[in-house]
């Protein structure tokens, strides 16, 4: 499973660190730095959550 | 079994969510606006910019939308509801459901006596966002009426494009329910800054028009501000006309469904976003109505999977958050403003940060240009952290 984040829609708007911390934290540029492209497949449920939290589509999960 | 799911902005995310919990029985939504579902947050942001995109793109397209196998029945408000027989009518057909998520949003409140005059709007529809689009493509001078978040967007679109703007609002400080009286002078500064023209303490007391347009704004100043476009951005209220005889228990200020902490309003009928009144467990049960597209979110998923499977439903307790764009500045917000004390953690140079305090644990911050933290604040007013410790953590975001 990898995590995409397209950062020229991103906003900074963080609905995707809310939802999984551990995975995303938006940075010093005001746009989503992905900690951990590849993840377990574990962390599938959150990520989703994620992914569909975000307000302007910029997430993707593709496994 | 059909769940039935009414109003399709915020209730295609119910079904979106009713789908991955690997419901697949039917599903009717209905929405009374006739055109494919869209968000909001645009209409008063990118949407109203020079450069912006010009048409409101619908979130799914057709062939998503049969993806999900659902009953679409565009520009079908529904008028009325039954909950004892579980059906839900709109106007002269009957939707009998099992499981209902309503979503029907709130509707702008519209200034008295205006219908007979063009040129003075609400913002809440794709419709009202292309009509202010429109005036400010051809140079209006703007009149705002309302310092809340929409005005005060629509304010920062036309100041970007260098128009002349004023905001009039009633009350001595902006945003004081929202944000507080403390950060309520932030925000007023901030528009200042802009060069718009921030008339506060002011009220509105009618309009001059000629040949049916309007040409100004009168004042209780007795000054009349000349304005090609009028914005009114004085709130909203639920949209719950429909429920007026469903035997549910509405708010007697605004008439907002009242839920309980599982979103439920009544056996099989469950609601979210800005149509409902939810305790937040989190807020020593305080009742919130929320206007915020991630509350609604939020809201309207969970919304769906109580409703197809009520033994599951939990208690909802989210952090409110939301951000509104000003200028060039990003103003955002977590928790509620309810407080005992409000403290200035990061000064205005570098952003700006407010920490709100409620006994001894960290309720709600504000910032101005720190999308890095924002997050941090809202994580740690969700695991209730003390209030010493979110102190120490601004600080250190501000050396």
């Amino acid at each position: 499973m990898r995590i995409e984040a397209d950062l020229n829609k991103c906003d900074g708007l963080g609905m995707c660190e809310a939802m999984a911390p551990d995975f995303f934290e938006v940075g010093d540029e005001g746009t989503v730095v992905v900690l951990d492209g590849n993840p377990g497949e574990e962390h599938r449920t959150d990520l989703a959550a994620a992914v569909d939290a975000c307000p302007v589509l910029a997430l993707k999960l593709v496994s | 079994m059909t769940l039935a799911v009414v109003g399709a902005s915020l209730g295609l995310r119910a079904v979106e969510s009713a789908r991955r919990t690997g419901y697949d029985g039917r599903i009717v939504l209905l929405g009374a606006e006739d055109r494919l579902p869209y968000d909001r947050p645009p209409l008063s942001k990118a949407f109203l910019a020079a450069d912006g995109p010009v048409a409101v793109e619908p979130f799914l397209g057709a062939d998503d939308l049969r993806d999900l196998g659902v009953d679409l029945r565009l520009g079908t408000p529904a008028t009325g509801l039954d909950p004892i027989a579980r059906e839900i009518h709109t106007g002269d057909t009957t939707v009998p459901y099992d499981a209902a998520v309503i979503a029907t949003g709130a509707a702008a409140r519209v200034l008295p006596d205006t219908e007979g005059i063009s040129g003075i709007h609400s913002l809440r529809t794709a419709d009202d966002s292309a009509a202010i689009r429109s005036a400010l493509d051809s140079g209006a001078r703007t009149v705002v009426i309302g310092a809340g978040f929409i005005g005060s967007e629509v304010a920062s679109a036309a100041r970007k494009r260098g128009l002349p703007v004023s905001i009039v609002e009633a009350l001595d400080t902006p945003l004081v329910r929202a944000v507080g009286p403390e950060v309520g002078e932030v925000c007023a500064d901030l528009h200042r800054a802009a060069g718009t023209d921030l008339r506060l303490g002011t009220r509105v007391t009618g309009f001059a028009s000629q040949d049916g347009a309007v040409t100004g704004v009168q004042l209780s100043t007795g000054e009349t501000l000349p304005a090609d476009l009028v914005v009114a951005g004085i709130g909203a209220e639920p949209a719950t006309g429909w429920l007026r005889d469903s035997g549910l228990l509405l708010h007697e200020r605004d008439g907002g469904i009242i839920c309980d902490g599982t979103l439920a309003a009544a056996h099989g009928v469950y609601a979210a976003g800005d149509v409902a009144h939810v305790a937040n467990a989190l807020f020593d049960g305080e009742l919130m109505r929320l206007e915020h597209w991630t509350n609604a979110a939020e809201q309207g998923a969970a919304a769906a999977r109580h409703a197809l499977d009520p033994a599951s439903a939990r208690v909802f307790s989210a952090v409110p958050y939301f951000w509104s764009d000003w200028y060039s500045h990003r103003i955002q917000f977590v928790g509620t403003p309810r407080a005992d004390e409000v403290v200035v953690a990061v000064p205005a140079e570098d952003g700006f940060t407010a920490l709100y305090r409620r006994g001894d644990r960290l309720v709600g911050a504000f910032t101005v240009d720190r999308p890095r933290d924002i997050m941090k604040y809202r994580k740690r007013i969700a695991a209730r952290a003390p209030w010493s410790e979110a102190v120490a953590f601004a600080l250190e975001t501000a050396a």
